[in-house]
């Protein structure tokens, strides 16, 4: 008998990890809004914040990447242990590539001493994507290696060895979805996996063919994966037809469909990046829909000031915020 | 290699090839043992590498998973997934890392759907990889049983999972 035939936990069985902010709008129903924030290559804190600051108007948490695209930036750690300590809600991202599990596990116990409780857990791009190709890859865990060993951390108290812990971890564990990848037909599948291995929310890969998303999400639901875990689906702002063709031959995972390029292409100059902002706009609006979408993840490369006229025009606000006392202010001033 | 391209593509007959050799194994391993326990690991390390290595690329991990895997060795994977794809997969089914080569895990999806007793294990939690096996023989620690013992505090939680689906 394997977890696809065994009765499933209701996610509101689960006990309210209750220090993550994001589980408590996700757990109310409220539609939740996550961005990504590009890791800055600098020493200063002040980098991290003049990102933060556009998305935390607009979202309920925000992703510190750990060496996207197997590039050199500041560490996820150290870019959440800022958020957090300015009272940002961060979700910190851990990849397998760089880490093995003595000092993934480590990192676990440092990121939940500093305040962070939301934990994303990838695979990790390979490192000759790159701007390091020479590195060594680790991979010493997989993703679902990882997933499992953090939920053994937090629901038992123990480290992978058994070796008990004082003081265990709060998590609200994530993992990631890649639906437009091959075997498409078969990716719910891994999808379960990972609810299995630990997966409380799911971040979505960006999504920009949504016929594709549906089918998956119809087979997920299939298997009533919509009601044991929170699905958050990617999304991003193109700049262009040729940030689009960038993305979808050299970025690994990514799918983007022709006719998205060829109606950017068409566009005039001026207009690209404004059309590129509304195709996002259109795709979330439709993805909403979607029974079993809990929430969008944005993730604009380099353009976090498009966020909050993104998720604005999506029509997702009036909302709280994961900021602080920015918040408040920001949000008051996309009310006018 | 030629041959074994033709016979990773058959993983019913592989299949049958595991369980008899298996069963065999089983029956001649104490025996050998007793005459030689070095010897016979050193014979097995051998045969593995040749057999394994010419039909699998067998990565002399030591800790066999080839049934759950559609016959095909996760550790052929440039990232060592023993749980699945990663998200990096090409449009045209090819690995991320190694664009020349069809992925190890979409591959294995399809042939587990051939296999005959075995096809589904692929959706089997795979523990993490024993790194002081590697480079021993998988078929001493499988009938040994010392690579179906995950670390303690990866246990205690499926000891946990199979209580909670018995109530
Ligand atoms: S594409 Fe397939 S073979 Fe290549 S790294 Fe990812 S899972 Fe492994």
């Amino acid at each position: 008998m394997t977890y696809l035939n065994r009765p499933l936990p209701d996610r509101y069985q689960r006990p309210l990890y209750p220090n993550s902010r994001l589980e408590r709008v996700l757990r109310s129903g409220r539609f939740a809004v996550t961005a990504e924030l590009n890791a800055p290559d600098s020493a200063d804190p002040e980098d991290v914040y003049r990102n933060a600051l556009a998305l935390a108007e607009v979202c309920d948490g925000i992703n510190a990447t750990d060496g996207s695209g197997a590039n050199c930036h500041m560490s996820s750690i150290g870019c959440c242990a800022l958020l957090a300590r300015a009272g940002y809600e961060p979700i910190l991202q851990v990849s397998c590539r760089d880490r093995n599990r003595i000092a993934i596990q480590g990192d676990l116990l440092g990121a939940a001493a500093l305040g962070i409780q939301n934990v994303l857990c990838l695979t990790g791009d390979d490192v000759s994507v790159g701007d390091h190709p020479e590195a060594k890859r680790v991979f010493d865990f997989d993703a679902l290696h990882l997933l499992r060993t953090a939920k053994i951390m937090r629901d038992r108290g123990v480290f992978l060895s058994g070796r008990k812990l004082t003081t265990a971890p709060r998590f609200f564990l994530g993992a990631a979805a890649n639906p437009f990848a091959p075997p498409q037909a078969l990716r719910h599948l891994r999808l379960a996996k990972k609810i299995e291995a630990g997966a409380d929310f799911i971040q979505t890969q960006y999504c920009y063919d949504v016929p594709m998303f549906k089918a998956f999400m119809r087979r997920a639901r299939d298997l009533g994966l919509h009601e044991r875990v929170y699905i958050l689906v990617g999304v991003g702002p193109l700049r262009s037809e040729r940030a689009a063709e960038f993305m979808r031959t050299r970025v690994p995972g990514v799918h983007i469909p022709d006719a998205v390029v060829d109606r950017l292409a068409k566009t005039p100059k001026k207009q690209k990046r404004a059309e590129g902002i509304q195709i996002c706009v259109e795709i979330i609006e439709e993805a909403r829909q979607i029974e079993g979408v809990h929430g969008v993840h944005v993730m604009a490369y380099r353009q976090e000031e498009t966020v909050a006229e993104i998720i604005q025009r999506a029509g997702i606000l009036p909302r709280a915020s994961a900021g602080g006392r920015q918040g408040a202010r920001s949000r008051a001033r996309l009310q006018e | 290699m030629p041959g074994s391209e033709w016979l990773k593509n058959h993983p019913r007959l592989l299949e049958t090839i595991y369980r008899a050799s298996q069963s065999v194994l089983r029956l001649l391993y104490p025996l050998l043992k007793r005459i030689g326990p070095g010897w016979t690991a050193r014979v097995f390390v051998w045969s593995e590498e040749v057999s394994k290595g010419y039909i699998f690329n067998c990565q002399m991990c030591g800790q066999c998973i080839l049934h759950s895997t559609g016959m095909t060795c996760p550790m052929n994977c440039p990232k060592n997934l023993r749980n699945g794809p990663c998200g990096g997969v090409r449009q045209n089914g090819h690995c991320e890392v190694i664009p020349e080569m069809p992925c190890v895990w979409v591959q294995a999806w399809q042939r587990d759907a051939q296999l005959g007793q075995y096809s589904g294990e692929i959706q089997l939690l795979q523990p993490p990889v024993n790194r002081t096996l590697q480079n021993s023989s998988a078929w001493i620690n499988l009938l040994e049983g010392v690579d179906a013992q995950p670390a303690s505090g990866w246990a205690s939680i499926e000891l946990e999972e199979m209580d909670s689906a018995s109530v």
